[in-house]
């Protein structure tokens, strides 16, 4: 049988990467959930109208409400959030996944867009922190 | 009696389906991707199966946090296409089989595969992209489909040997169903892909070619292959590969090509496309009790 805590420290050494653990996803549950909320119409213009009124609704701490005002979803994901719930904030800005994605590499859209046309980035080198592979 | 007639492998971009619904399918930067399910419409036309065991993972749509079934099964009578925040995809409502359904759900459990049973939902991208990459535009999908649901977001997701050996499942409860039914199992999802953090954008050639390369024949290898071997080699939404295991594991022994497609970049993803054949179609007997049991079969039957 896997040993559930060698099976968690390895995520730890991938680089850029943060893998949606149980502890994430505790930590990022109402965060996940008002992210959820935006599927509907009625719910992504009361967010647009006053984006701070309608964050103060959820349980969510103070980081996380400043992190969707900024958009940061590096800072997002590292507070819990998932790339999938994350999705309904920047779809309902109008931005697409290459655009958002983009924004969490340091590159910019342009860059990102020629480096994915080109293949996109590489595994090797990208494969474990430790490993320098 | 039902039978599998093939597998089929298809990544389920969403921006595919956004493509196709905008009429941008045979623009330079979608032309590559689409063509090459030219070969699948046409044999999806002359093969006309009944029904598909469709495996596909639902990205926050019908779940949200609250629920997160690690397996489950579409048992309703239709499913209506997931607004997925931006209105939802104008491609007609999915239609189930609901005696077929409930007979692989028996089937599993009795089988020790503890399924969640799902009466009523919506289905998002990850089940209607696959279907009109298939069907092309239609005004009725021309076939039923059973929903097969899998957790690949929180972890840990099922292991990849799992994912198999519930393919070989679903195989015997498929074969032991009296109608005679054509049926096929689709595994979406994938293929190299990271849609978050600072290495977003991973894709690995090699690495997915392999994985096509080995659901062809009767190697068993990729049942053995880590959660960290995906994580590593294809991105951390490569995972979505374990559900094509599910696909292979129901077609048996060995099994042969009949079309293949691979194409980089869509979006942030590349797209794997697979048409199998079963050669040698036979799975082991069921190792559990009631699988074995007579009269627990004859309930079911």
């Amino acid at each position: 049988m896997t040993d559930i805590h060698e099976y968690l420290a390895e995520f730890d050494d991938i680089p850029g990467t943060r893998v949606y653990t149980a502890a994430r996803a505790r930590q990022g549950y109402h965060l996940n959930q008002f992210a959820m909320s935006l599927m509907k119409e009625e719910n992504r213009k009361r967010f647009h109208a006053d984006e701070k009124a309608y964050l103060d609704e959820w349980p969510i701490t103070d980081e996380q409400k400043q992190a969707v005002l900024d958009r940061d979803y590096n800072r997002l994901l590292d507070l819990g959030g998932n790339i999938y719930f994350l999705s309904k904030v920047f779809s309902s800005d109008g931005l697409s996944f290459v655009q958002a994605v983009s924004t969490m590499t340091g590159m910019s859209v342009e860059d990102y867009q020629a480096m994915m046309m080109a293949g996109g980035r590489p595994a090797p080198g990208n494969r474990s922190i430790k490993d320098k592979n | 009696m039902a039978r599998i007639t093939h597998g089929i492998a298809c990544s389920h971009i969403p921006v595919l389906g956004y493509a196709f619904d905008h009429g941008k399918d045979g623009e330079d930067y979608f032309k590559p991707a689409f063509e090459g399910f030219d070969w699948t419409r046409q044999f999806m036309e002359e093969e006309k199966p009944d029904v598909i065991v469709l495996v596909y993972n639902d990205h926050a749509s019908a779940f949200d946090m609250k629920i997160i079934p690690t397996f489950a099964i579409g048992t309703g009578e239709i499913y209506q296409p997931a607004d997925e925040g931006f209105g939802a995809r104008p491609v007609p409502p999915v239609e189930g089989h609901a005696d077929l359904a409930w007979h692989i759900a028996q089937s599993l459990i009795l089988d020790e595969f503890d399924m969640t049973i799902i009466n009523e939902m919506e289905v998002d991208h990850g089940l209607t992209v696959p279907l009109s990459m298939m069907y092309g535009h239609v005004e009725k999908w021309p076939v039923k489909v059973i929903p097969l649901a899998v957790n690949v977001v929180t972890y840990p997701p099922p292991s990849g040997n799992r994912c198999w050996l519930l393919g070989e499942a679903i195989a015997r409860a498929v074969e032991s169903f009296p109608e005679d039914l054509k049926v096929q199992v689709w595994g979406t999802g994938g293929m190299s892909h990271q849609l978050q953090g600072p290495r977003a954008g991973l894709i690995n050639k090699e690495w997915d070619n392999m994985f096509l390369d080995k659901l062809i024949g009767d190697t068993q290898d990729l049942r053995h292959i880590p959660h960290i071997e995906y994580l590593r080699e294809t991105g951390s939404e490569g995972i979505e590969m374990v559900m094509w295991l599910i696909m292979r594991g129901a077609l048996g022994k060995s099994t042969k090509a009949l079309h293949r497609h691979y194409h980089v970049p869509v979006s942030n993803t590349a797209l794997g496309h697979l048409v199998l054949e079963p050669v040698d179609g036979s799975v082991p007997p069921s190792p559990t009790l009631e699988g074995n049991n007579a009269a627990a079969q004859a309930l079911i039957a």
